[in-house]
């Protein structure tokens, strides 16, 4: 599969449309229907608990375009949420006990108001963390974010498909494994990733293929082990993450002969432990034009929040949110197979 | 065309169960505990496997063996090595028998 340099969308490819996604996923098959699948876990339809974290998609802009992208971002797509929509969020945040706010794009850095907005958020005394996929911090213009991530002690949350530059250039593109390696050395500098940290740094694996990820554990032994002998960098977690079947990777198994067969394989390795902890029962989703969602997949797959829930943040309302069911469909399996999988990695 | 390998042919390994249950029970069982993690990875048995598979030239194993690798966290790179180890061997175990050609020889020969 060649490199892209576009978004679907900007090729008008019929699969950058959620609906036409939607007709793949949930297509009638031999596959069990995952709602039946997750009574398995034995409380019931999937429901949402307390709510901790609010997901924020700044925008769907990026530098990259990786292959595997379940946003569909890249450098022509211009997405992005406004500042408007940013303090309708702040509004929610101050008036909440949500600790967490999970920064995520697209590259959520090239939101302009990105820096406005993080200090916003830690005058509230919230958690920041931030999925960087660390080259936008060397391109040019955004020189000074290290310093600025590391005074706000932002935690950074970063893509490393592999700890050798085949595996991770193949799916993020080409020289993208140099300049993660240069910005984790500069971010080690800092003060990121030590043991004991102020300043966190986690990275995450996925795989580069229609395959499941590796025991989260025993691949973070040998992330540290390689990356610190052939680069001397450190971090603090690896977290490992499963592809969903949508956007990019639903194209890249469509066109590669492998969807029915990783279909398959999600179904089979259902895990219900893994199931009773995904992550959509604790977050709530922003989309970049305000619309909530239970995930960050949904948000793709354009399916709002349901069940009597709000779906935009400025209807927000928290007695509506918490306990409300999930809105689901195929892909789901995606985080519920073997360890399981969350933007924390494993859940079982 | 037909051919003899069919990929959807190993989903079926199951069915050898029929026949034989308690053979097919005691062969999974002792199949399971083999490929767990002991004095060696599950990885380590996993490269193991694969270059075996290619040594003994079994499609459903290459198959198999091949996933189960990269679900372990290998790489193109270690398992190119491990198909080169068991090429090693296959090439050595017909070389190393030219020894017996050699005392042949001698036998044979002035």
């Amino acid at each position: 599969m060649e490199a892209r340099h576009k978004s679907m969308k900007a090729f008008g490819e019929d699969l950058a449309q959620a609906n036409e996604q939607l007709k793949i996923i949930n297509q009638e098959n031999s596959l069990p229907h995952f709602d039946d699948k997750y009574e398995l876990v034995g409380e019931g339809p999937l429901r949402a608990i307390e709510i901790d974290t609010m997901q924020i998609n700044l925008g769907k802009m990026c530098n990259q375009v990786c292959k595997h992208c379940h946003v569909d971002a890249g450098p022509d797509r211009k997405e992005i949420m406004t500042k408007d929509t940013l303090e309708n969020c702040l509004d929610v945040l101050e008036s909440h006990n949500i600790q967490t706010v999970d920064l995520t794009g697209g590259a959520p850095e090239m939101n302009p108001n990105f820096k406005w907005f993080v200090g916003e958020v830690k005058k509230l005394s919230k958690q920041v963390m931030v999925r960087s996929n660390l080259t936008i911090l060397e391109a040019n213009g955004y020189g000074d974010y290290y310093k600025f991530l590391a005074d706000n002690n932002v935690e950074i949350v970063s893509s490393l498909p592999f700890y050798k530059k085949s595996f991770t250039d193949k799916q993020r593109g080409d020289g993208v494994f140099d300049a993660s390696i240069n910005a984790i050395k500069k971010l080690n500098e800092l003060g990121y990733g030590k043991e004991n940290p102020g300043l966190k740094l986690d990275l995450v694996y996925n795989p580069v293929g229609a395959f499941l990820p590796p025991s989260q554990s025993e691949l973070e032994q040998d992330y540290k082990r390689e990356l610190f002998n052939h680069f001397g960098i450190v971090f603090n977690n690896l977290y490992t993450i499963t592809n969903m079947p949508i956007s990019r990777f639903l194209d890249y198994l469509m066109q590669s002969g492998n969807y029915e067969k990783y279909m398959q394989k999600l179904v089979d390795s259902f895990n219900p432990v893994a199931a009773g902890n995904v992550m959509c029962r604790s977050i709530i989703s922003v989309g970049w034009d305000g619309q909530l969602f239970d995930c960050d997949f949904n948000q793709m797959l354009e399916l709002n929040m349901d069940h009597g829930a709000p779906t935009h943040i400025r209807g927000f309302d928290l007695n509506k949110i918490e306990n409300r069911r999930i809105v689901t469909g195929q892909h789901c399996y995606g985080c519920t197979a073997g360890a399981g999988s969350s933007c924390g990695g494993a859940t079982a | 065309m037909e051919t003899y390998y069919n990929p959807k042919d190993l989903l079926k390994f199951g069915e050898i169960e029929e026949g034989a249950p308690e053979l097919w029970k005691k062969f999974s069982e002792w199949y399971g505990a083999v490929f767990k993690a002991g004095a060696l990875s599950e990885r380590e048995k996993s490269l193991i496997a694969l270059a075996v598979a290619h040594a003994v030239q079994c499609p459903y194993c290459i198959d198999a063996f091949t996933e189960a690798s990269l679900e372990k966290g290998a790489d193109l790179e270690q398992m190119t090595e491990a198909v080169h180890v068991a090429s090693a061997i296959r090439g050595g175990a017909s070389l190393v028998h030219g020894v017996q050609m050699k005392n042949v020889n001698s036998k044979l020969t002035m």
